[in-house]
């Protein structure tokens, strides 16, 4: 008991100390676990593999790089998944609009919270069961097919549109949440001056609500964009022959690891200039 | 803003389509589930609850339920941990390096899946092999608890920002010492963050699938893995469907939890 009080006292005056032991094992778990195998894998991307052997050989070289950009099919899928990521974000908030706008401004106020519950719960929902659920909507014979066949069409099958479908509704709830924030705080005076000044509905859209919504926008699309470019297990699922960068990066771990760390610097770099870019608009501090 | 009334309704109707197309999804699995054909063909011809007593006693898919389970409570107890005391050192103290530190707390989650997986792999199979601790549950628990750590601390922080430090200054001038001091005043004030974030670590372990593909030994089969490798074997087919309708009914109950346990809740299960 008496050494549990020198401890404390010991504590208590020594606000380095306390410091010390509070950041200790996190920084051992976060920094050299973590950062170091990060960084291990980053410098990885530098060496290369023997052809014959796949041993690693830990030469400093830039050919993966160098291949990476070089070679077309490289460039199509990089372009590809970039392509993938922006139209699901693009999809993403063109859904969620109208969905964040009904729930935060038009609905009765004693519901809003209910429907908030309503967008969070799919967000509980496994990963792999919402693909799931995507994959027999998409089957043949499935209900894309059956609602569409009164109209002489069928479904998409598996490919590259059921890729940014599935990821789309994947992402949504992401896009619909930050976006109702931003609607219910807004201001009710605003929208008032606005009218008075003779705005009708659509002028106040545009020149109102838009603006100060679209930081909201931008920080939802940080997780639509950089979760759609990472992804590659919904593509193998729903995606048919469908490749984008993290099929690359997977398909390459066993045989070259060299290049499949190359190729994993490419969606890292690409985030991290996705959110130096949002960065600007604000949209980092309404995450 | 006066809304028309035909903007009104085009806006209900829009909502309307919305929340159906966030849905119909989940909806179509449970009514998957009790489909007595092996194909996914829409309609299904019947229903039945064949195929829920034939999941239930399906060996893999409960082993399988099992390793999630541990894995998720192995990596929370870790997150808890790390997350409560990250949080606690950036919220209550003033230090070189503070914003750093929740940037990198965050890095684990930021990053696709695939280059944390691929990065902690080959730490684990250049440094742990070596010293005869090969891939296994061990490294999997490993893997998710660095990912999961940013809810904990999330939760912990937000809630430590709102209380200030006067309590605890409050309970020292009354006598108490610091560890007395944390188990009667901080403790409680954090406890229903602690539970939340807890929670949110354990929904995130539970869902992971990419990291774990990595971390996990021969033989490490968590609930995710298990779906994903017999989605597409037609003979497990109504067996996958039930396990998926059971994940679909069971994410009811956390959204729940976290509802009553605390308003300031971080939302989301990545965020």
């Amino acid at each position: 008991m008496a050494l549990l009080t020198r401890t404390a006292g010991a504590l208590h005056r020594r606000p380095r100390l306390r410091l010390t032991l509070l950041l200790t094992a996190p920084l051992l778990w976060l920094a050299v676990l973590y950062l170091g195998s990060l960084t291990v894998l980053f410098v990885s991307a530098f060496w290369t593999t023997n052809s014959f052997t796949s041993e690693v050989v830990r030469v400093w070289s830039t050919d993966n790089f160098h291949e990476l950009f070089t070679t077309p099919v490289y460039r199509q899928v990089i372009v590809r998944s970039v392509g993938v990521a922006a139209s699901v974000t693009v999809l993403c908030a063109l859904i969620a609009f109208p969905v964040a706008f009904y729930t935060a401004r038009v609905a009765r106020p004693r519901w809003r919270p209910l429907l908030v519950v309503a967008i969070l719960t799919p967000l509980w929902a496994s990963y792999l069961v919402k693909v799931y659920a995507w994959r027999l909507i998409l089957s043949e014979g499935g209900l894309a097919d059956w609602m569409l066949r009164p109209f002489g069409l069928s479904g998409p099958g598996f490919g590259l549109p059921a890729a940014v479908l599935t990821l789309t509704y994947l992402w949504l709830p992401y896009m619909i949440l930050p976006i109702h924030t931003a609607l219910e705080q807004l201001p009710a005076n605003l929208l008032d001056a606005s009218a008075d000044l003779g705005a009708r509905a659509w002028r106040t859209f545009r020149s109102v609500v838009l603006p100060m919504v679209l930081p909201s926008v931008a920080a939802g699309s940080i997780f639509t964009f950089s979760l759609s470019l990472g992804d590659y297990i919904t593509v193998q699922i729903v995606g048919g022959k469908t490749q984008l960068i993290g099929n690359l990066v997977y398909s390459n771990i066993e045989l070259n690891l060299p290049m499949a760390a190359a190729l994993g610097t490419v969606p890292v770099a690409v985030i991290v200039l996705y959110l130096l870019a949002m960065r600007r608009t604000g949209a980092l501090s309404s995450l | 803003m006066q809304l028309s009334r035909s903007a009104r309704i085009a806006l209900r109707v829009a909502a309307g389509a919305g929340f159906a197309v966030i849905y119909v999804p989940l909806l179509l699995v449970v009514v998957n589930s009790l489909n007595p054909d092996r194909s996914a063909s829409w309609p299904p011809p019947g229903l039945t609850l064949h195929w829920w007593s034939v999941a239930w006693h399906n060996s893999g898919a409960r082993e399988a339920l099992w390793t999630s389970v541990r894995t998720g409570l192995g990596a929370t107890a870790i997150a808890l941990v790390l997350g409560t005391l990250i949080a606690f050192a950036v919220a209550r103290h003033r230090f070189f390096g503070r914003d750093t530190i929740s940037f990198v707390v965050v890095l684990p989650i930021a990053l696709p899946g695939i280059v944390t997986g691929i990065a902690l792999n080959s730490a684990f199979s250049t440094v742990l092999e070596p010293l005869g601790v090969g891939l296994g549950l061990f490294t999997v628990i490993v893997g998710h608890a660095t990912f999961c750590i940013v809810v904990v601390f999330n939760n912990v922080v937000a809630r430590l920002r709102r209380t200030s430090g006067s309590y605890e200054e409050a309970a020292m001038d009354l006598g108490a010492d610091t560890f007395r001091a944390f188990v009667d005043v901080t403790f409680p004030l954090v406890r229903s963050a602690l539970l939340a974030g807890g929670l949110l670590a354990f929904a995130l372990s539970f869902d992971e699938i990419v990291v774990t593909t990595f971390t996990a030994g021969p033989g490490i089969e968590t609930l995710p893995i298990w779906i994903f490798n017999n989605m597409t074997r037609p003979q497990q087919a109504p067996v996958v469907n039930v396990v998926a309708a059971v994940l679909v009914l069971l994410s009811v109950v956390p959204i729940y939890v976290a509802q009553r346990l605390s308003a300031d809740t971080a939302t989301g299960s990545r965020v």
